[in-house]
């Protein structure tokens, strides 16, 4: 499972930062998830929980990390319209959604601006996972 | 942006979790060689998918990574199109001709890919932080052409990589190549050499246009009018003048 990865991402880098900034323990850390990565919550949870055993040296207390999901915003660099993902429902095929959940900026090949048709559009909100903030205990 | 008190910490800047965990994705990888030259045309995917085959022919475990995401080619010089990694704690790059091979194309289904810079770069990133590539002795990474940000992003992200540099005898391509060679010199990048490609009169030899270079001259590839039609087939491909060529090239440096 590719959340695996992600979701070790997030320990290693918790890790590291708890390190420089000399944290006993680790007592919140805020995920952000990016819709446009489509993450199966349930998965991610359930790799974090498991990472979270193998680097037992970090101290984390229970339900320390709290996941919020981003909506997305993409925006046309030629016209300006702005859109989300919920706006293209149904219109995704399984195979383009799923390149698009391994890496956000497949949306290029798949998606194409609403209003005037280009693939010249950002990804403004809503792409990949990162980490918000880190609580911890000196 | 750091709050603090006496008895609780709060690191509250927004972090890319990828940044910490590519080192280790390829912390198997014995060997790490770029294979760039600046400008685009002059054989680097030839050059970096040809020199993946020939060391796994010679039973070492190697990888391919095509980084070049707006033009991406290894796959048709390797004869694929069709190429599906496997999901294991990320992804796992599929095996062909016995070499594990990652491009985008896996991603794209054989469609256009047009974006921007920061978003090349964020692509880059996921790549690299998701890719489970194990245990290699080679990974060769056909750079994409120019010093814009896919190669300042490789460049940043992949700490152990030397490079091996490919031009042509055109003045044009050397120009550009010795441009890039300023570059990674200053940015104190490991330079394994300069191969020559595509090389047609022996009166072209770039050894002596190399002059003041202080870096290492592996050979020259001259142009050979059957490697189009090996294109695309492992096995004559590897029956080259080109090939064998590479190979010699290779054994300077390997």
């Amino acid at each position: 499972m590719h959340e695996w990865a992600l979701a070790e991402a997030v320990i290693v880098a918790a890790r590291q930062e708890a390190e420089k900034q000399d944290f006993k323990k680790i007592a919140k850390i805020q995920v952000k998830i990016g819709e446009l990565q489509q993450i199966d919550l349930d998965i991610f949870k359930f790799a974090l929980e498991n990472i979270q055993k193998i680097y037992d040296d970090l101290s984390l207390e229970e339900d320390v990390i709290d996941l919020e999901v981003e909506p997305s915003i993409l925006k046309c660099k030629v016209c300006g319209k702005e859109w989300n993902l919920q706006d293209l429902t149904g219109r995704l095929k399984e195979d383009e959604s799923e390149a698009i959940h391994f890496i956000p900026e497949i949306a290029h090949v798949y998606m194409r601006c609403p209003e005037c048709g280009t693939p010249d559009f950002e990804i403004v909100k809503g792409r990949g996972v990162w980490i918000q903030s880190i609580e911890g205990v000196l | 942006m750091f709050g603090f008190s006496l008895s609780k910490g709060c690191f509250n800047q927004s972090m890319d979790p990828r940044l910490s965990v590519i080192g280790r994705r390829l912390e198997k990888v014995e060997n790490i060689i770029a294979v760039s030259g600046g400008k685009g045309g002059i054989g680097k995917s030839i050059v970096a998918a040809a020199s993946a085959l020939i060391l796994a022919k010679n039973g070492r475990r190697v990888g391919l990574l095509d980084l070049d995401f707006c033009g991406p080619c290894a796959h048709i010089i390797l004869g694929t199109d069709n190429l599906y990694p496997e999901e294991e704690k990320g992804i796992v790059p599929p095996k062909v001709n016995g070499i594990s091979f990652m491009s985008i194309i896996s991603f794209t289904a054989g469609c256009p890919w047009a974006l921007r810079g920061s978003e090349v770069s964020n692509a880059i990133t996921e790549l690299l932080a998701i890719t489970q590539w194990g245990m290699l002795d080679y990974l060769f990474v056909d750079m994409p052409p120019g010093l814009g940000d896919p190669a300042l992003d490789a460049i940043r992200l992949i700490k152990r990589m030397k490079y091996l540099l490919v031009t042509t005898p055109s003045k044009v391509t050397l120009d550009v190549m010795k441009k890039e060679l300023q570059v990674l010199e200053e940015l104190k990048m490991n330079i394994i050499g300069i191969l020559e490609n595509m090389k047609r009169k022996e009166s072209e030899s770039l050894r002596s246009k190399l002059g003041d270079l202080r870096v290492p001259f592996l050979g020259s590839l001259d142009y050979d009018a059957n490697l189009e039609e090996a294109t695309g087939n492992v096995p004559e491909l590897l029956k080259t003048g080109f090939a064998r060529q590479l190979q010699e090239a290779i054994e300077r440096f390997i």
